[in-house]
């Protein structure tokens, strides 16, 4: 079974045309691999699929705009893969 | 359809909330300037209001959907296929399901038929926002009431 990280980057590297091997655990899906709000809604589509769960995306921009959180909590791909184990743990509680 | 004003659906026919689909009347009408450049002496229903008439049934499934709290705004299109000609004066049904609900963004399946016949479809992605400041929710609330949306559906459902 692949890991979570090998799961979002190959969905990473499908849905925005990113050579798969320059998609690491530290990459900012924003700052390092230029992946924008439009790009992530697929990115989002598909995770939810994958995992069966529900990215809160809006929680999150809500979070960062608010300064309660930054974009490295969320988006750089080891942490974003952290929430996403999380997510799906919680659904099987 | 008032196609000047953008108006590209009539009446909603059925929205079912259980089962996330909507299917709604779009009348093509027979004079439009439109189609005095789409095209001269061989007037057709421009594909991208037949894409526009999808969304907008997909955009009142959606509010339905999320009961007059969330606008969805066109955010994608993919695997847009106009199947064939659309001319002035034809019926259209328009149909549209809810294949996921994201957080912001929902993602419908959407298709054209003219006489049992599908002359269009398309996966169309949109944002979902809280109703803009302002008038807005009310003018889709006037609006709601000309194409017959079905509020007891929001209400009760």
């Amino acid at each position: 079974m692949p890991s979570t990280f090998d799961t979002v980057a190959n969905i990473i590297a499908e849905t925005c045309d990113i050579p798969r091997d320059t998609i690491t655990p530290e990459s900012h899906a924003i700052d390092d691999l230029g992946i924008d709000s439009l790009d992530f809604l697929d990115i989002a589509f598909a995770i939810d699929k994958a995992f069966g769960i529900k990215l809160p995306l809006e929680q999150w921009t809500q979070e960062v705009n608010d300064g309660k959180a930054t974009t490295e909590q969320y988006f750089v791909l080891k942490n974003l893969c952290a929430r996403i184990d999380d997510l799906v743990a919680a659904k099987g509680k | 359809m008032r196609l000047e004003y953008f108006q590209l659906i009539d009446r909603i026919i059925d929205l079912n909330l259980n089962d996330l689909t909507i299917r709604v009347e779009a009348n093509v009408p027979t004079d439009s300037t439109i189609f005095e450049g789409h095209f001269p002496g061989r007037p057709l229903m421009p594909g991208v209001l037949l894409v526009e008439a999808m969304a907008q049934a997909s955009g009142w499934l959606i509010i339905g959907r999320t009961r007059f709290k969330k606008m969805p705004f066109l955010a994608a299109l993919k695997e847009v296929k106009l199947r064939t000609f659309v001319t002035p004066g034809q019926a259209l049904l328009v149909s549209a399901k809810i294949m996921h609900e994201g957080s912001g963004f929902a993602i419908t399946e959407a298709e054209v038929k003219v006489d049992g016949k599908m002359v269009c479809n398309a996966d169309i992605t949109f944002r979902v926002v809280d109703f803009p400041p302002g008038d807005f929710a009310s003018h889709m609330h006037e609006v709601s009431k000309r194409i017959a949306f079905p509020m007891e559906s929001v209400n009760h459902g």
